[in-house]
């Protein structure tokens, strides 16, 4: 067992692949939230494979994307302040905010530093004692208890110049704020296969009680995002929503109760403003009081100025669902990932991206 | 950015492991997940593994796929 070829069998592929055919009548429209999601389906070619009665659409599943204008330019203007070294992940570098970069701000001096790990952002901090460091912290709850670890271990090891600008956000509020919002009709979603690793397949089961929705966890090899599928189009078919499980190696109802005790005793829910989205209640992680003392936007003085939006993006309503690369003007035009315009070309699991380098003719 | 990869444990030092990811060594930390022992996979996600991976549940899954078939 290694955990990745089993779940690329072709045989087991093709039986639920005719599974899903037999089953699938009534027509039925299944986002998938996950970027990593969206890539895998394009990658593995998941879409041409499924009934017409099917419809698949991308979610709002990129930390990097989703990050609002006004969040992108505290992060540049953190990097240019002198003696701060920004750490960040490197799908960061290229977003554009308002008026600059994480990239063109390294072009025009600032030290920034790309890192595959919090771990290496602790090291900078070692290794650069007179300097700050401060690492830009993005991402969903699979990755906010690795930030929180690194909190922890820089207080153990009393590292005073390493601090975090927490960009968390929280994924069932804004699965939450989608279907409030009743911009778009679903009928199941495939879940997040790495946040439920850390937050259980359990904070799904409001969308299957409260708004009668299918819910499916999936992991990202085909297989399992093809037995998702087959266990959404059962549910509707059964009219039985719940909370299926495709991903049972990875995901328990509960989640990982230590990671989820380290990200709760560093951080709080706390608003956070998503793009396209707005402010919304609870989304977001801010430092508890005992932690203040890493938290960058109040260790630094920035001024990061008014924020502007990309002009002809329409990033924000692709994230929500009601639109698709295709609707926007720019794409492929203006807009490509070697220049691109808005969050969705930049991050390798924007949905403009993937639409992009793997062809928009799977749109259907 | 929530891709997470499976590797095998070769290693652990406190909190810190050696773990293989395709016939590489890498350097992962072990703080959210203290349970791993040496032979187990795990899913690293940005230097950290974020769980054990559950291989009787992985048979298991596998096993009622292979079973759908002869339903046919
Ligand atoms: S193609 Fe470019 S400009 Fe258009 S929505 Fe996507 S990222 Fe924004």
């Amino acid at each position: 067992m290694r955990f990745i070829d089993e779940f690329r069998r072709s045989d087991l592929a093709q039986k639920l692949i005719a599974r899903i055919k037999q089953k699938a009548l009534s027509p039925a429209r299944f986002m998938e939230f996950c970027g990593g999601h969206t890539v895998a389906i394009f990658k593995f070619g998941i879409r041409q494979l499924l009934p017409p009665t099917i419809d698949m659409l991308s979610g709002p599943g990129c930390p990097v994307c989703v990050t609002d204008n006004s969040d992108l330019d505290k992060a540049i203007a953190l990097a240019q302040l002198p003696d701060v070294i920004a750490a960040t992940f490197g799908d960061m570098l290229k977003v554009p905010g308002s008026h600059s970069s994480l990239q063109k701000a390294k072009a025009e001096g600032a030290d920034v530093r790309i890192v595959y790990s919090t771990m290496d952002a602790l090291q900078i901090a070692r290794e650069n004692p007179s300097q700050s460091v401060v690492f830009i912290g993005i991402g969903f709850e699979t990755t906010a208890p690795t930030i929180a670890a690194s909190v922890l271990q820089a207080g153990q090891e009393k590292l005073d110049n390493y601090y975090v600008l927490s960009l968390h956000k929280l994924t069932p509020p804004v699965i939450k704020a989608l279907l409030d919002s009743g911009e778009v009709k679903l009928d199941g979603i495939v879940c997040p296969g790495h946040v439920s690793t850390i937050i259980g397949s359990s904070p799904w089961e409001f969308v299957a009680r409260d708004y009668g929705i299918a819910c499916a966890v999936s992991g990202f090899e085909p297989i399992d995002i093809l037995l998702s599928i087959e266990m959404l189009v059962s549910q509707v078919e059964d009219k039985a929503p719940k909370v299926d499980i495709a991903y049972r190696r990875s995901v328990r109802p509960d989640g990982n109760r230590r990671a989820l005790e380290l990200m709760d005793t560093v951080f709080e829910p706390c608003p956070a403003r998503w793009r396209g989205m707005g402010l919304l209640p609870d989304s977001g992680l801010r430092f508890r009081k005992e932690f203040e003392r890493f938290d960058a936007e109040l260790a630094f003085d920035i001024d990061p100025g008014p924020t502007y939006e990309p002009k002809g993006c329409i990033c924000g309503h692709i994230l929500r669902g009601v639109k698709t690369p295709m609707d926007c003007e720019l794409f492929a035009k203006l807009c490509t990932p070697e220049h691109p315009v808005g969050p969705c070309m930049v991050s390798s699991e924007g949905s403009c991206s993937a639409y992009y380098l793997y062809g928009a003719a799977y749109e259907p | 950015m929530c891709l997470a990869i499976p590797a095998l444990i070769k290693s652990i030092n406190g909190k810190e492991a050696e773990a293989e990811i395709g016939g590489i060594g890498r350097r992962v930390s072990l703080w959210l997940t203290p349970e791993a022992k040496v032979g187990d996979y795990v899913l690293i996600h940005t230097g950290y593994a974020i769980n054990v991976l559950d291989q009787e549940e992985a048979l298991e899954t596998l096993r009622l796929l292979e079973e759908l078939s002869e339903v046919y």
